[in-house]
């Protein structure tokens, strides 16, 4: 028993060296790039979601502004999701109109366009939520969250009632609301009343982050050498927090591609003419059994991009957590054990 | 206690306040219910229909005063005369709610139970057996669940789960087929991996528990299988009698650990007195007349029996022998209980209004039930069949939900508990020379268990809103249907009674939880 103990103080000990070998003369900055990096689905994730990115965007092009002056960026696919094409009959069953064909790799819908475009469309749709949702949250989040915590007394209790009161209301009933009306000009005005209402757990994580960091004396010190609250907030309190933040916005923003697919699923988010893959799933839903394809490629691209999303916090958190170990594999803690006894 | 409560009370009423106004306030904003009265093509009858349904929906008025008029109708709930207006159909608020409330809260309460039991305990076992296959495979299991939309899911789950269960279910009655060797050959590796993934040695040892588990799945899938279990399904005097003496000995493993004899032999009593009331109950308390009232006194008899028996079998340290024989007996009964659904399944599988397919894809209940000829059943009393109808609808869509919910608790308990494994009472524990299950069980799961209260709370919001899709693929007539009413017409009304309720029971919960969370932790008081 005795002898199992000492072995487990000396891995330990050795564990702790293995890992402070690692780190030492490194900034934090470089610590959580490095930690992250070793993190291999995240690394995975970053790759694949910035491949489907590319291939999204780069497919159907970019289409911006408004309708007299349209800013269009044509992308490297043949069809846009508007043109309506008669259904492929050659190399499908006779019943079965606009199947899969070379000519169109998803197939057709109902009135013949092209399902590859309207994939495309959809899920660059998705894209946008989750990058404007991720930005509006974050700015509210942190700027009330910062305000709270620092300010404290009056002005945090206030902002703490008005957190209350939206995070009690379900999301997505204010978001129905919402996207009913406002739905249909567009799915950035959408992303936007979804922003407005997703920032109030964050508001709270950094209100707690702020209310621990301004007693630490680091901030205490940079007071005393004269330092504007401006430049504490900046400076010196939210670079120790924004870890936190990171990871709690990209846990937001992969709920933020289910919500928008969600209401759209129902009806009250994006409308036709234009389409997210939440609308094409509610679509096709009945066409599961004739052309199931119809129903799998949208729900395939939600789940890939809402799987990377949540590895990449998943890396992210882990990289940023400082009590975080990495498994220390059995060939490092036995070199490791070897330099110990060469030492001694 | 009495201070805090009321404290607490006024809290709850002012976040209420503030919630359903600035929904009010915002519907009225976003909302526009002459949006059908505008694409009326006449001049004269669109102004009419407008001018009429001003004047009736009183758009005219500023809405934070319609709000107070709102207001004024629920503050009738204190004299007993509650209001929440009418809906643009002209019907009762407070009936479409009395009628939805019941069908959802079913929904929501069945899925949260079972994803904190299944999701907490399977967190649980992958923090024990943290890096082993089993962990790594369920993390990533559970990062799909959090990535999979619930409407996706549910339409799967429709075509999948409903058609091809009923399609097996239907030939395995009616023309006694068997399980196809693919299915038994999948759920043979299937466990056997699960097993393997679980155990924690070296390669030898994981493929012997590989082949042990696999080998013994497929025995018991082919034995079901020939003996055309499917088709008449139950439990049966034999093997109940066997997995009662499985759950004596693993509970007393659980909450005392096998040295306990005393604790042992309660619950071993317990088991035994289950399986002697086995033919009673099936025979004389079952029929005719037995029913939710009958079976919550069942339930209060079996765990009054269950302490008694605990309390009988030792003089010092009772607590622990008296939970687990409370314990056992409880879910022998509710093996006993199970036993009577299951062989009420293949009767009421074979009623005019079911034809064979049991699994149900729409609507919360089977209205044609209550058309059964019932003298063709005189074994099965009409409450059994309503029972086994409320269970088959009730499956798939809490499946669905299940998905939201059951990611959440593994991830967090697997945290916690890897948290609290690293403090240093757990050292402490360890070296004062307390068995692992002591250590594990008393000292570790119980700190574990004090962060979950707080997902419990955030988990109910999102199952709340995971009920409304969930109840609009399923085709249930619950608070979800009312919703996509009431903003698909911008019924002001229905929806702010449908926020009053979800708003509330969130509330609600909220208290609750600040309970739970003293009774885990004794550092928090509730009086303060």
């Amino acid at each position: 028993m005795a002898k199992k103990n000492k072995n487990a103080e000396e891995t330990v000990s050795s564990e702790n060296a293995i890992e402070s070998r690692e780190t030492a003369g490194l900034s934090q900055g470089q610590i959580v790039r490095r930690r992250f990096v070793h993190h291999r689905a995240a690394m995975a994730s970053v790759i694949i979601l910035g491949l489907v990115i590319l291939f999204v965007f780069s497919a159907s092009g970019i289409h911006l502004g408004t309708k007299e002056n349209p800013i269009e960026i044509p992308g490297w696919w043949r069809y846009s999701m508007t043109d309506i094409m008669d259904k492929e009959t050659v190399g499908c069953p006779e019943d079965l109109p606009g199947c899969i064909t070379a000519n169109h790799p998803f197939g057709q819908d109902d009135i013949g366009k092209d399902y590859f475009a309207l994939v495309m469309r959809g899920a660059q749709q998705s894209i946008m939520v989750m990058l404007v949702v991720g930005a509006i949250a974050t700015f509210i989040g942190t700027v009330l969250g910062a305000i709270a915590g620092f300010r404290r007394g009056v002005i945090d209790t206030t902002i703490m009632w008005i957190t209350t009161f939206v995070s009690t209301i379900p999301t997505i009933i204010l978001a129905a609301v919402l996207g009913k009306r406002f739905g249909n000009l567009g799915v950035v005005v959408l992303a936007v009343f979804l922003g407005l209402l997703s920032w109030t757990g964050l508001t709270r994580l950094v209100r707690g982050e702020f209310l621990g960091l301004r007693e630490r004396e680091f901030v205490d010190a940079a007071r005393v050498a004269g330092a504007s609250n401006r430049r504490i907030i900046f400076k010196h309190i939210l670079p120790n927090a924004v870890g936190v933040i990171i990871v709690s916005v990209t846990l937001l923003m992969s709920g933020a591609i289910l919500l928008e697919s969600a209401l759209s699923f129902l009806g009250f988010g994006v409308t036709a003419p234009d389409v997210s893959l939440g609308s094409l799933i509610s679509q096709y839903q009945s066409s599961f059994n004739t052309r199931p394809w119809l129903f799998w490629y949208p729900g395939a691209f939600i789940i890939i991009i809402a799987l990377c999303v949540n590895f990449i916090g998943d890396g992210l958190r882990d990289a940023f957590d400082p009590r975080q170990k990495r498994r220390i594999s059995a060939k490092e803690r036995a070199q490791a054990a070897m330099n110990r006894k060469n030492k001694a | 206690m009495f201070n805090y409560l009321l404290r607490r009370f006024s809290a709850v009423l002012v976040i209420l306040l503030g919630s359903t106004f600035l929904v009010f306030v915002m519907t009225a904003f976003a909302g526009d219910p002459l949006e059908e009265a505008r694409l009326i093509n006449d001049d004269e009858q669109r102004e009419a229909k407008i001018a009429q349904l001003t004047r009736s929906l009183h758009l005219d008025v500023p809405s934070p005063i319609r709000y107070l008029w709102w207001l004024r109708g629920v503050a009738g709930m204190f004299i007993g005369k509650l209001n929440l207006g009418g809906s643009r159909e002209a019907e009762s608020v407070v009936t479409s709610l009395s009628d939805a409330i019941p069908t959802t809260l079913r929904l929501v309460a069945v899925a949260t139970i079972v994803a904190i039991v299944v999701g907490i305990t399977i967190g649980i076992v992958t923090a024990l057996r943290q890096y082993s296959a089993f962990d790594y495979s369920m993390t990533f299991v559970s990062f799909l669940f959090f990535s999979l939309p619930v409407f996706w899911v549910a339409v799967l789950l429709k075509e999948f789960g409903a058609i091809g269960l009923n399609d097996f279910m239907f030939a395995v009655t009616m023309d006694g087929a068997l399980i196809d060797w693919q299915w038994i050959v999948g759920a043979a590796l299937l466990v056997g991996g699960l097993f393997a993934g679980l155990s924690s040695g070296d390669r030898i040892k994981s493929l012997k528990t590989f082949a042990i588990a696999g080998s013994s799945t497929a025995a018991v899938m082919l034995y079901l299988s020939f003996s055309h279990w499917f088709a008449t399904p139950a439990i049966g005097p034999v093997v109940l009698a066997a997995l009662s003496v499985g759950i004596a000995f693993m509970f007393t493993i659980i909450s005392t650990g096998l040295s306990n004899r005393k604790a042992l032999y309660s619950s071993l009593t317990m088991a035994a007195l289950g399986l002697a009331l086995y033919y009673p109950l099936n025979i004389w308390v079952f029929g005719e007349g037995f029913g939710y009232k009958k079976l919550l006194l069942l339930a209060v008899i079996t765990i009054a029996v269950g302490i008694l028996n605990g309390f009988l079998f030792t003089k010092v340290d009772r607590g622990p022998v008296i939970r687990t024989s409370a314990l056992t007996a409880f879910s022998v009964a509710g093996l006993i209980i199970l036993d009577k659904i299951l062989r009420s399944v293949a009767d009421y599988s074979s009623t005019d209004a079911i034809n064979g397919r049991p699994i149900a894809t729409f609507s919360q209940e089977n209205s044609l039930l209550e058309f059964t000829d019932w003298t063709m059943y005189p074994d099965t009393s009409k409450w059994w069949f309503g029972v086994v109808d409320l269970l088959t609808h009730l499956m798939l869509p809490t499946m669905a939900l299940l998905i939201i919910s059951f990611a959440t608790y593994v991830r967090y308990a697997r945290l916690s508990l890897l948290e609290v494994l690293n403090q240093d009472y757990i050292r402490t524990a360890r070296a004062k020379g307390l068995t692992e299950r002591t250590v594990i069980m008393r000292h570790a799961f119980r700190n574990a268990l004090v962060p979950l209260a707080t997902i419990i709370i955030f988990d109910i919001g999102g199952v709340l809103g995971g009920a409304i899709i969930t109840e609009n693929i399923f085709g249930w007539r619950g608070m979800g249907t009312l919703l996509n009413r009431a903003i698909g017409t911008y019924d002001l009304n229905l929806l702010m009674g449908v926020t009053l309720v979800t708003v509330s029971i969130y509330l609600v919960l909220t208290v609750v939880i600040e309970f739970v969370y003293a009774a885990l932790d004794p550092r928090i008081r509730i009086e303060k």
